[in-house]
């Protein structure tokens, strides 16, 4: 089986979000950026089928060389080889068309992505991929079995969870449950220097346009100070929910 | 031209949010001078969506579409799409939704803006305002393409009446193959979801184990809430993943967020901002949940919160 991991490469959860003074362009200094959180589960379940299945592990990432460092914790992780599109990650469809391109190319099996990216929260990438190749898709997975070409999968829906079944190829957009939380990997030494020897390619970008642009960013307004009510006072604190806040 | 609605329902029923979407397209059609048109499948009663302007409704009745499937009904949208000359085509962000509109936005090789919150600010060039970097931020985004598939974030809008007078119509698409069928639901009866519920009550570390969870679940039942948890409550196994909300979990977005034992680390901050309302009820004054909420109590959850059971619950029997 032949798995590509695709890799988005975002700020840390921790990071202060900011934005130039014009609120044109995401203010990066001073902030690190890691693997996308729902990709770590999804990478994790493919070094699962590898150990267990004898999978191959491809990841892959659209951006600039600076997002490298993602790909290379990948591979210290215990992926094969990595590809970058030399391409700015403009919007979900043309990141979805940069992939599509590397994919037809290449038999991938099944195709492992996270439930959204945690920057602009698009949740677009993997329905639209699915889509321009042809896979059957399954989206906010949290469980994932594969045996020969037959998928069965569980997929978070609201108030529970539904099974499915599907054949390869399969693009899977995971999250939480996939793997759980123990089960994520950290790179060992071996595995990081390991890693710089690995293969990864650096592929020129195709082009793909943007449909949408992000014109301008802004920030909540500040919001008020918390009212305090005292815990003996508890029929303050409904009588401000009804009257105040009009919500009970 | 027009604006196409998918107004989902389930087992029949609209759901609210179905109204919520359609209360939206009607802004958005008469921002371009056009009509709103939504598409239901295998809904009762149909023409519940005229009270919130539709103009137009397309009905399809199939008994093969009984359980959801999101390939064959994004086709669905995309044929309604075409035949009604669509320019701006709505969804709600459900699972389902968030499921289909990506699938909508390839098939029509429309732009796709999800989480979107606000009437367009402009229609040329046309601008939306959507949730971005886990509700830290906004992100005004253009799309340029004819076509505009927009995921409609919950409770963004609300629901507006507005009543009309519809034509129907039924319609009865292609039903394409799709590789990924459904083979069991599995859903805990009589609970409210996290996505569906107006009010969520969440408890953190801070309740001490899964012992104690009935104090979050009786808080629940009077004020017909879902249950929530922080994610090392989830990862520790004391409540199950569904539950866990934040920047890695549930994005919640309910008008009242009543946080207990729960410290406020800004990943969880993340996914919960975007409630109207939030209360924190927590032992240390400290705690940094008290900056981002609206009402406050200093003290031991296993006080505090039986009391507040038993309050609104006098509450409750009098209004
Ligand atoms: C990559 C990453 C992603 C993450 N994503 C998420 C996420 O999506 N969601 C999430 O929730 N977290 C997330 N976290 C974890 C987050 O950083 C915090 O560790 C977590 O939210 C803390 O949970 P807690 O508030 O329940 O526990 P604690 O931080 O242990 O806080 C417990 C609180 O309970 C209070 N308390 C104690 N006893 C009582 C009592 N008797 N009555 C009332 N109050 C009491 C304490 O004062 C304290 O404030 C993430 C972390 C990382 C690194
Ligand atoms: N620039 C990118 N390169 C590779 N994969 C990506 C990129 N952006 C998004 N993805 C994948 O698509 C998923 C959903 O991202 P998004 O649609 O941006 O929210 C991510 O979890 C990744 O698996």
């Amino acid at each position: 089986m032949k798995i590509l991991v695709c890799i988005s490469h975002v700020p840390d959860t921790t990071s202060k979000i900011n934005f130039s003074a014009d609120g044109a362009e995401f203010d990066t200094n001073g902030v690190q950026y890691v693997i996308n959180p729902y990709d770590e589960f999804s990478l994790a379940r493919a070094m699962w089928f590898k150990e267990k299945q004898g999978a191959s592990v491809t990841v892959i990432t659209v951006g600039d060389a600076s997002t490298e460092p993602s790909l290379r914790k990948s591979l210290a992780i215990g992926a094969d080889d990595a590809i970058r599109i030399d391409a700015e990650a403009t919007d979900g469809f043309a990141v979805a068309k940069q992939l599509a391109e590397v994919i037809k190319g290449n038999s991938y099996d099944l195709i492992l992505m996270g439930r959204e990216s945690i920057d602009y929260n698009g949740a677009m990438v993997p329905g639209i991929l699915s889509t321009l190749i042809d896979f059957n898709f399954i989206n906010a997975c949290v469980g994932l079995e594969i045996e020969g070409t037959a998928a069965t999968a569980t997929k978070e829906i609201d108030g529970g969870t539904e099974s499915l079944s599907s054949s390869l190829p399969l693009v899977v957009a995971g999250q939480k449950g996939l793997v759980e939380e123990k089960d994520l990997r950290i790179p060992n030494m071996r595995g990081i220097m390991m890693a710089r020897k690995k293969p990864l390619a650096v592929v020129a970008s195709n082009n793909a346009e943007a449909l949408t642009k992000a014109v301008k960013f802004d920030k909540p307004e500040e919001k008020s100070a918390c009212k305090m009510v005292d815990a003996g006072a508890i029929d303050d604190l409904i009588d401000l929910l009804h009257n105040d806040a009009k919500v009970i | 031209m027009s604006v196409l609605v998918f107004a989902e329902s389930s087992e029949g029923k609209f759901k609210k949010i179905a109204f919520e979407v359609v209360s939206y397209g009607k802004k958005i059609a008469a921002q371009l001078g056009t009509q709103l048109v939504a598409l239901t499948i295998n809904a009762d009663n149909a023409s519940e969506v005229a009270s919130y302007g539709a103009d137009k409704i397309i009905k399809v009745s199939n008994n093969d579409l009984a359980s959801f499937n999101a390939k064959i009904t994004a086709s669905i949208i995309e044929q309604a799409a075409k035949k009604e000359n669509a320019e701006v085509v709505i969804i709600d962000s459900s699972s389902n939704g968030l499921y289909l509109a990506p699938i909508v936005a390839a098939k029509l090789e429309a732009g796709h803006a999800s989480n979107v919150i606000a009437e367009p600010s402009s229609t040329a060039p046309f601008t939306v305002k959507r949730k971005a970097f886990s509700n830290k931020a906004f992100n005004h985004t253009e799309i340029s393409s004819a076509v505009k598939v927009l995921g409609l974030a919950k409770n963004s809008v609300g629901v507006v009446e507005n009543a009309s007078s519809a034509e129907e119509e039924d319609f009865s698409p292609e039903i394409i193959a799709s590789g990924v069928s459904s083979t069991s639901i599995n859903k805990s009866a009589g609970k409210v979801s996290i996505a569906d519920a107006d009010v969520v009550v969440s408890g953190g570390r801070g309740l001490k184990g899964p012992e104690n969870w009935g104090l979050i679940e009786d808080l629940a039942d009077v004020l017909g809430a879902a249950t929530a948890c922080s994610k090392p409550v989830s990862d520790l196994g004391w409540r199950p993943h569904g539950e866990h909300v934040g920047q890695t979990g549930k994005p919640v977005a309910s008008n009242l967020y009543i946080a207990i034992g729960i410290s406020g680390a800004i990943q969880h901050l993340a996914g919960v901002n975007a409630s109207k309302v939030k209360v924190v009820i927590n032992t240390d004054p400290e705690a940094p949940f008290f900056k981002a909420a609206d009402y406050g109590i200093v003290g031991d959850a296993f006080e505090v919160v039986p009391q507040l059971i038993e309050k609104l619950k006098e509450f409750k029997s009098k209004n």
